[in-house]
């Protein structure tokens, strides 16, 4: 299987992505960068965190008409595994692949933890790895991570099962303690905690390992059965 | 426009103009000599901020010679951006320490952001990939606002600018002093790591090369921060707030790559970034030190503002900016790597032969002056020095034990003040974990970053206790440089080198230049014997407001190699049943330490004592210990005394501990002695590690988590739960800033 990451101006976590899919995983990853228009070959885009753009404007609304975005939205419309993480996240929502916004953090501090988070949803390509309900160690390194949506939009968000993760405690404020969210499809991630963070036993953390290891194997799976 | 309204040469001279800008008439005098002729407001300006003492040390150039600077890892000792140090495998560690007091003390997010900007620019011009940041505060007491407001603000800017750089922020030390109130210090560190085949230097080299700016363009902003950073803190200081320059980390992001990717290009020869006297330092200080000469033309450079004076552009402190020399007939290759990263570059000059800087503007020279004076033959002062009378007074007095009626409640106390407290307030906003190499988070000793690719590591901290050094410079200078050391080694670790941040009031009054010269001969001696050349750092003076001058504070950045990361050892106590060692001897001091403070609102008497060559010995066993597997977890006794290690050693996990103290109770929770570490040792290793460490059995790690210390009678003179250790330590800052209505 073979990952793209994307690279704007300002990602910073693009390099982690990378080293935990090609030294944790082992799998093939490239980078793409923001102003390339395609994404030919690849089988699953990562959107690491940072700060594209600067954050300037609001955080993730530059980097939505990056020219590789196009490319990413077609991507996701295939159904193919698409994650965003920390800042990717708040790209996928600012261009409209996911629902909702984001707002400061309720104590308008960066927050750098590590943070537990439940298991929701364990029937999504990224999540198959876990077990629903297991708590599992993720840092969090955010500014803007307190998750807001309409009454509406979290209706439906936990009819559809699109809650994927929530923090165990409030850290943030997000609405519904949200961590990470999926499209209605389930083909598309975002989340603010780094599981890129998580994969190396020498750090301390290992429990992001199964996220990458779940796309990894449902990607197989639907390779073999459709080929 | 303004151009209109600059005054003559003859005005300057005449009406003493260049006074503000912060020369001497003696400076004026010596200016004129060496030009045979009055410098014009622009050329006057750049010899005022080359002279400053910020730029060139003409205060303290006498003290800092006294330090080692060699070694045989040293590839790169003091004079450029940073010094380098050897790791092996072709690989290398770059690292300086630099202040931003002034600017902070103003406007605290803006100066404490660009601080750290600047010093990450001091790293990667010298080619190296950031891989760490760590900073060294100092501050007012926390019940003031105006204190809680600068604490608040400095952190947020350190986070804000580190944060999106991408650099994670991984340790640092903060001290609460009254002292600090009106002049707080703030101080970065970074660290770099980089091949040996990519070391690049600040010259301008190759007659006739091409000079380029690259970057942010050039704006009004911190015009004079050089000299501003040079004097006293007066009522005015709100005055000096156009001084303060204005960051924009994203900007620096773009740099710093387009940088990275510019020293794999072999038409660079030379780059420097734009710090303190932007334009003028870097300039002057590229041809000097490459023998050469520059002609810039400043039409050239690019303006954020219209209307901009050669004396603006060339004071101005605009930050992300670089000076680079290239090769003449490849600016085009160059010029498209800053365009794919979406920066200015622009050719403004050549390399001259004639050793001098010619600056034109509209077609005219507007400034032509040797190089060398500028950058190497600033006045070198030798200031007059007293032992300071307080010293003498306090050399006099006995060591005297405070009273303690509860140790427990004592020993809470202790873990609520400040400077002793949890810390997890301030770091929490640091992304100390970006890169994903931050093997020992903030809170243990020394922070601890995996070098990816190899077994090895680096430690790094940044340590000083001003306290100590304000009683007896020359003794609390060793213990900074052995308490850095202790850090590096408890984390596993070989010390190999230092950074210092000098921080002291003003030069000018002999006893604050006494303090100076004392804890510099104090603090070579230590990195004499252990081993720590000094490679690089920063000095800052007239550190005062009102009049009253801040503690002796040279702050020491140290960094230490991991040969392997099984070697890597933090302070939180592991296991049940593991055996709490105490390593060094206690003794009656409290001259300096917090329990004085607390107890009696006051810091006298003397300073603890050391013995290096002891320092040396213990440090040496304990490393070699740890390699040899036979350490659970070490920890340096610092401030507060044994009591507060051990607690703080048992603040994470499950365990807690079972100690048996001996002689005087006060003492032996209490007393700061110094070169005492605490080790625990698995009960089946213990044997060996004695036969190897001199140490003292101090008790056993237990499975409650509670801290139970008796005295020799067996009689229970503490007990704490982890509960109260940890509520008491964490939740103090929290608690204090808080308390703002």
């Amino acid at each position: 299987m073979k990952f793209a990451v994307i690279v704007f101006p300002g990602s910073n976590c693009d390099s982690d992505m990378f080293h935990a899919i090609s030294d944790a995983l082992q799998e093939e990853v490239a980078y793409v960068r923001y102003d390339e228009t395609s994404l030919e070959g690849f089988d699953g885009v990562l959107l690491p965190g940072g700060f594209s753009y600067g954050d300037y404007l609001r955080s993730g609304a530059i980097a939505r008409f990056a020219p590789i975005m196009d490319s990413v939205q077609q991507f996701a419309e295939q159904g193919k595994p698409v994650l965003g993480v920390c800042n990717g996240f708040q790209i996928l929502l600012e261009v409209g692949l996911l629902p909702g916004a984001m707002k400061r953090n309720d104590g308008l501090k960066f927050l750098c933890r590590p943070t537990n988070l439940v298991v929701e949803n364990d029937q999504t390509m990224f999540t198959t790895g876990y077990s629903k309900g297991d708590i599992i160690e993720i840092p969090v390194a955010h500014g803007e991570g307190n998750y807001e949506c309409n009454e509406e939009t979290l209706a439906s968000l936990e009819e559809n099962n699109q809650i994927v993760f929530r923090y165990e405690r409030a850290i943030n404020g997000s609405k519904a303690n949200i961590a990470g969210i999926t499209n209605e499809r389930g083909n598309v991630l975002g989340m603010m905690p780094h599981p890129e963070r998580a994969v190396d036993a020498l750090l301390g953390r290992e429990d992001g390992i199964k996220l990458f290891q779940s796309i990894v194997r449902n990607w197989r799976e639907s390779h073999v059965t459709t080929s | 426009m303004s151009l209109l309204l600059e005054p003559t040469a003859e005005r300057v001279k005449s009406e003493k103009l260049y006074r503000a800008m912060g020369l001497t008439d003696e400076e004026f005098g010596m200016v004129e000599t060496i030009l045979g002729r009055t410098p014009n407001y622009t050329e006057t300006g750049i010899f005022s901020v080359m002279w400053s003492e910020h730029c060139s040390y003409k205060n303290s150039k006498v003290v800092l010679k006294k330090f080692p600077t060699e070694g045989e890892q040293v590839l790169q000792g003091p004079g450029e951006g940073a010094g380098i140090i050897d790791i092996g495998d072709g690989q290398a560690v770059v690292f300086k320490v630099e202040s931003h007091n002034h600017p902070s003390a103003i406007e605290p997010f803006q100066g404490a952001a660009t601080g750290v900007g600047g010093i990450l620019r001091d790293v990667f011009s010298m080619g190296a990939r950031p891989i760490a940041l760590l900073n060294s505060l100092r501050f007012g007491e926390l019940e003031s606002p105006r204190v809680r407001y600068l604490f608040e603000e400095v952190v947020a800017g350190i986070a804000g600018y580190g944060n999106c750089m991408g650099v994670p922020t991984v340790g640092g030390e903060i001290q609460f002093d009254p002292c600090y109130e009106g002049n707080p210090l703030v101080n970065a560190m970074c660290v770099g790591l980089i091949d040996h085949k990519d070391i690049q230097k600040g010259q301008a080299k190759g007659i006739g090369n091409t000079v380029m700016y690259v970057g942010a363009s050039t704006g009004r902003d911190g015009i004079h921060g050089a000299t501003f950073a040079s004097e006293e803190l007066g009522e005015d200081a709100d005055e000096k707030r156009p001084a303060v320059q204005v960051g924009d980390p994203f900007m620096e992001k773009l740099l710093l790559e387009a940088c990275l990717e510019l020293i794999q290009n072999d038409a660079l020869v030379g780059i420097q970034d734009m710090g303190a006297a932007g334009l003028t330092s870097s300039a002057a200080e590229m041809a000097s030190k490459a023998g050469s000469g520059m002609v810039m033309d400043l039409d050239l450079v690019p303006q954020r503002e219209a209307g901009m004076t050669p004396y603006e552009m060339m004071l101005s402190e605009s930050q992300e900016r670089m000076l680079i020399v290239v090769e003449k007939g490849r600016e085009q290759e160059i010029k498209e790597i800053f365009d794919r990263w979406g920066l200015l570059s622009a050719e403004v000059g050549y390399v001259t032969d004639d050793k001098h800087l010619r600056l034109l503007h509209k077609g005219e020279v507007v400034a032509n002056l040797p190089v060398d004076a500028l950058a190497e033959e600033a006045p070198v002062y030798h200031k007059p020095s007293k032992v300071a009378a307080y010293y003498e007074k306090f050399q006099k007095l006995e060591n005297k034990t405070p009273e303690v009626k509860n140790p427990k409640d004592t020993l809470l106390q202790l873990l609520a003040q400040p400077t002793i407290a949890s810390k997890e307030w301030v770091y929490d906003q640091y992304d100390y974990m970006v890169q994903t190499n931050t093997v020992v988070e903030p809170g243990s000793d020394a922070a601890v970053v995996r070098i990816r690719g190899t077994r090895k590591a680096l430690a790094m901290t940044t340590d000083c206790n001003s306290r100590y050094i304000y009683l007896d410079p020359e003794i609390g200078g060793q213990i900074a440089v052995a308490e850095a050391a202790r850090n590096i080694v408890c984390s596993g670790a070989k010390p190999l080198g230092l950074t210092d941040g000098l921080n002291y009031g003003s030069p000018e009054k002999p006893e604050i230049f006494w303090q100076l010269e004392k804890s510099t001969d104090g603090m070579s001696e230590a990195c004499r014997v252990l081993e720590t050349p000094v490679i690089g750092g920063n000095v800052s003076l007239y550190n005062e407001s009102n009049g009253v001058a801040i503690y002796p504070t040279p702050v020491i950045g140290m960094v230490g190699l991991v040969e392997d990361v099984d070697h890597i050892t933090t302070q939180s106590f592991k296991q049940a049943g593991d055996i709490i060692y105490l390593l060094g001897e206690t003794k009656p001091e409290f001259g300096g330490s917090e329990l004085q403070k607390m107890v009696e609102g006051e810091i006298t008497g003397k300073a603890p004592t050391l013995d290096l060559a002891e320092e040396k010995k213990r440090q040496e066993e304990l490393l070699a210990a740890i390699k040899a597997g036979l350490v659970q977890s070490a920890h340096d006794v610092a401030e507060g005394g044994l009591s507060v290690a051990l607690a703080e050693s048992m603040t994470s996990g499950t365990v807690g501990a079972n100690v048996t103290v001996t002689g005087e109770v006060t003492a032996a929770l209490f007393a700061e002695s110094q070169s005492r570490f605490i080790v625990t040792v698995p009960a089946e290793k213990s044997a060996q590690f004695e036969a190897t460490v001199s140490a003292t059995k101090i008790g056993e790690v237990t499975d409650t988590a509670v801290l139970t210390i008796a005295d020799q009678q067996q009689r229970v003179i503490l007990e704490a739960t982890q509960d109260e250790i940890v509520t008491a330590w964490k939740g103090a800052i929290p608690c204090l800033l808080k308390s703002k209505a």
